[in-house]
Formats: C-alpha cells, sequence, structure tokens
C-alpha cells in the first residue's frame, strides 16, 4: 500500500461535473441561477413573480422539491416550463442531478432557467450545482441574524434578495444591519430588497437578472 | 440525508482519483471534518460501511476521520475563540459579530492504495 495525500474536497468529483454544465450552458447560451433559500423563504412566489414582470425572456424553472409537484403546478400554470427534479430526500441539489434536469428541457425554449433547490440554509450552498450564478432569498420572518448563523451561503451567493418586505412593520428585522453583515461575508454580493407580493423592489432585481443574462451571452458569442 | 450526500459525494471523488492514478484497490481513506460541520461522524461511518461495498476499488477501505477545532471570529474585539465552548456570543467583549472561520469542513487528508 502507498500512501497518497490528496488533500482535496470531499465534492472533487461533484466540482468537475459542475464546471462541465457551466461550460455547455455557455455554449447554449442559457443563464442557469440557482436559487437557495430556508422552507417558505418565498422562492416559487418570487419566481412566479418574475416569470409575471418578463415574459418575452423565455423562463424555465427546475424544481427540486423532495416530495411534491405542487411548486412545478404553480409555474406551469403561468405559462412556464418547469421540470419537477428528484431529489431521493436528498438535502440538495448537485451538479449532475442539474444536469440531468437541465437535459429534460425543451431545447431551444429557454434563456434563463432557474434551479429552485431544496430549502436549506446549510447543504445547498456546499454543492456547485453548476449554475453560473446563485442567489439567495432571505426573507424578513427569519431575521436579520442569519449571514451570522450561517455564513456560508452568503459567501457562496453573487446575490442576496432580501424578500416579504411588505412584513416589515411586524418583525424588528433591520435591514441596513442584514445588509452590513451580509456585505461583510461578501463584500462583492449584490442586494435587493423586495417584496414579491407588492412588488417593491422588484424592478432593480429585473434589471440585474436581465444584465446577467446580456453579460452571459455576450460571453458565449450569441 | 445529510450523511448519505456527502458519503456519494466521497466515493465519486475516489472512484475518479483511483481511474486517474491507476489504483485498484484503497485500503483507507483519511478525513478531516469540522467539529462543527453538521457531520454525525459515527452516522457517517455507518452510510460509508454500507455504501463502500457497492464500489469494487472502495470495498475494503477503512474510513479514519480527523476532528479540526471549531473556531470563531469577533469582528468588534478582532480575535478568535472557541465556538464549541462559547457559542456565537464573543467571551472576550461580548460582542454578538462573529462568524465562523474554522471547523465546518470535510476534507479527504490521505488515502492507502494499491496500484
Ligand atoms: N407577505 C408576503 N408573503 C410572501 C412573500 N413572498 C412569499 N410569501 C408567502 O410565503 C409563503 C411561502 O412562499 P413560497 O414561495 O411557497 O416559498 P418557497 O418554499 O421558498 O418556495 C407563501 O404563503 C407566500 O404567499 C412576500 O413578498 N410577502
Ligand atoms: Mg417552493
Ligand atoms: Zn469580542
Amino acid at each position: 500500500m502507498k500512501v497518497i495525500e490528496l488533500h482535496a474536497s470531499v465534492t472533487a468529483g461533484n466540482d468537475r461535473e459542475a464546471a462541465a454544465l457551466r461550460e455547455e450552458m455557455r455554449r447554449q447560451g442559457t443563464l442557469l441561477i440557482n436559487l437557495m433559500s430556508s422552507p417558505g423563504a418565498g422562492k416559487t412566489t418570487l419566481l412566479s413573480r418574475i416569470i409575471r414582470d418578463l415574459p418575452e425572456t423565455g423562463i424555465s424553472v427546475l424544481e427540486a422539491d423532495i416530495a411534491s409537484t405542487v411548486d412545478a403546478g404553480r409555474i406551469e400554470a403561468l405559462g412556464a416550463e418547469a421540470v419537477q427534479v428528484h431529489t431521493d430526500g436528498m438535502c440538495h441539489m448537485d451538479a449532475g442531478m442539474t444536469a440531468e434536469a437541465v437535459r429534460a428541457l425543451t431545447p431551444g425554449r429557454s434563456r434563463l432557467a432557474f434551479l429552485e433547490n431544496v430549502g436549506n440554509l446549510i447543504c445547498p450552498a456546499e454543492y456547485d450545482t453548476g449554475a453560473a450564478l446563485s442567489v439567495m432569498i432571505l426573507s424578513v420572518p427569519e431575521g436579520d441574524d442569519k449571514p451570522l448563523k450561517y455564513p456560508l451561503i452568503f459567501q457562496k451567493s453573487d446575490a442576496l434578495v432580501i424578500t416579504k418586505l411588505d412584513a416589515l412593520p411586524y418583525f424588528d428585522f433591520q435591514v441596513e444591519k442584514c445588509i452590513q453583515r451580509a456585505k461583510k461575508l461578501n463584500p462583492k454580493i449584490c442586494i435587493f430588497p423586495v417584496s414579491a407580493k407588492t412588488g417593491e423592489g422588484m424592478a432593480e432585481l429585473e434589471r440585474w437578472l436581465l444584465e446577467s443574462l446580456k453579460d452571459w451571452q455576450e460571453q458565449s458569442g450569441r | 440525508m445529510h450523511e448519505m450526500g456527502i458519503v456519494i459525494h466521497l466515493a465519486k471523488t475516489l472512484e475518479e482519483t483511483a481511474r486517474e492514478e491507476g489504483l485498484t484497490k484503497i485500503g483507507s481513506v483519511t478525513l478531516d471534518v469540522g467539529e462543527v460541520s453538521g457531520i454525525v461522524t459515527d452516522y457517517f461511518e455507518d452510510c460509508w460501511n454500507y455504501f463502500r461495498r457497492k464500489h469494487p476499488v472502495l470495498s475494503e477501505a477503512e474510513l479514519h476521520i480527523g476532528i479540526i477545532p471549531a473556531l470563531t471570529w469577533c469582528d468588534s474585539c478582532r480575535s478568535t475563540y472557541e465556538t464549541v465552548k462559547y457559542g456565537r456570543v464573543c467571551p472576550n467583549c461580548g460582542s454578538g459579530e462573529t462568524w465562523l472561520v474554522q471547523g465546518n469542513e470535510c476534507v479527504i487528508r490521505q488515502i492507502e492504495a494499491e496500484d
């Protein structure tokens, strides 16, 4: 027996698959966004709003619910393509599962695809899904201390959407404090305070999404 | 399920390593696991012992786990302290503006293998 020093991440195999998927999506010119949050933070509601606000964009959603198909139904009712992903009880999506879901999309139909990851602030942050961007949602009722409790997901996300702003009067959530904490962990993170219910702040978020899509398609040479 | 998910990824990474390095049999694998990584090591070992049997290269691979202690950084008094002992509130200055700097990892330190 020989000893081999690896010092490799347990997920090195996954990281390679993720890089391959990212390259494939770049060639296709489809921007894949990994959307993460706790259960009930408002992922499906936010996506529904975005689909309604941007009807010309060609949006699809990969729904990674552990057990139900309720969310996929909500997305399809809006006329967008939805793929139900089976995570087999797993607490997160990995690159292999994501690639399989992407293959189930109608070729050429969507330019912007969202992966609604499993509701969980810990495990999804540890696995590269192969998405070009990661966006996390934190909702007002969850509290402004979440960056302190779950630093990794804030470090791994390109954007933070603080949602349910309409509920601010009922909670002692300090938006400025939350922004400060998130920026300290990740100075480059883009932050969008919104309410998916009233539409407040949605225009800024949607502008960022469209700009990110444009950048991605330029990189793909389309 | 958390531990099983990690075991599946570990197996995938080890199989790729075996293929690249031309290894026929992995005799042991040593992991460094953070104290607050959320990994229950007993449970992780059970998952490993169940799962390794399905992979010829890994079937005899014994799992060794080393623990990395958890340390938290306090941004107010700019010092680190032991996470497990004091939690989220800094024992030096009482601040809650603290975050984990070490103790959440799960990395493969080394393997023993045959060509
Ligand atoms: N007041 C308010 N409620 C919201 C908002 N966004 C989502 N919700 C509610 O939060 C609950 C969970 O939303 P859902 O989108 O299913 O969360 P998911 O589990 O992250 O997909 C639902 O009852 C939504 O109506 C918002 O901006 N404001
Ligand atoms: Mg949902
Ligand atoms: Zn302190």
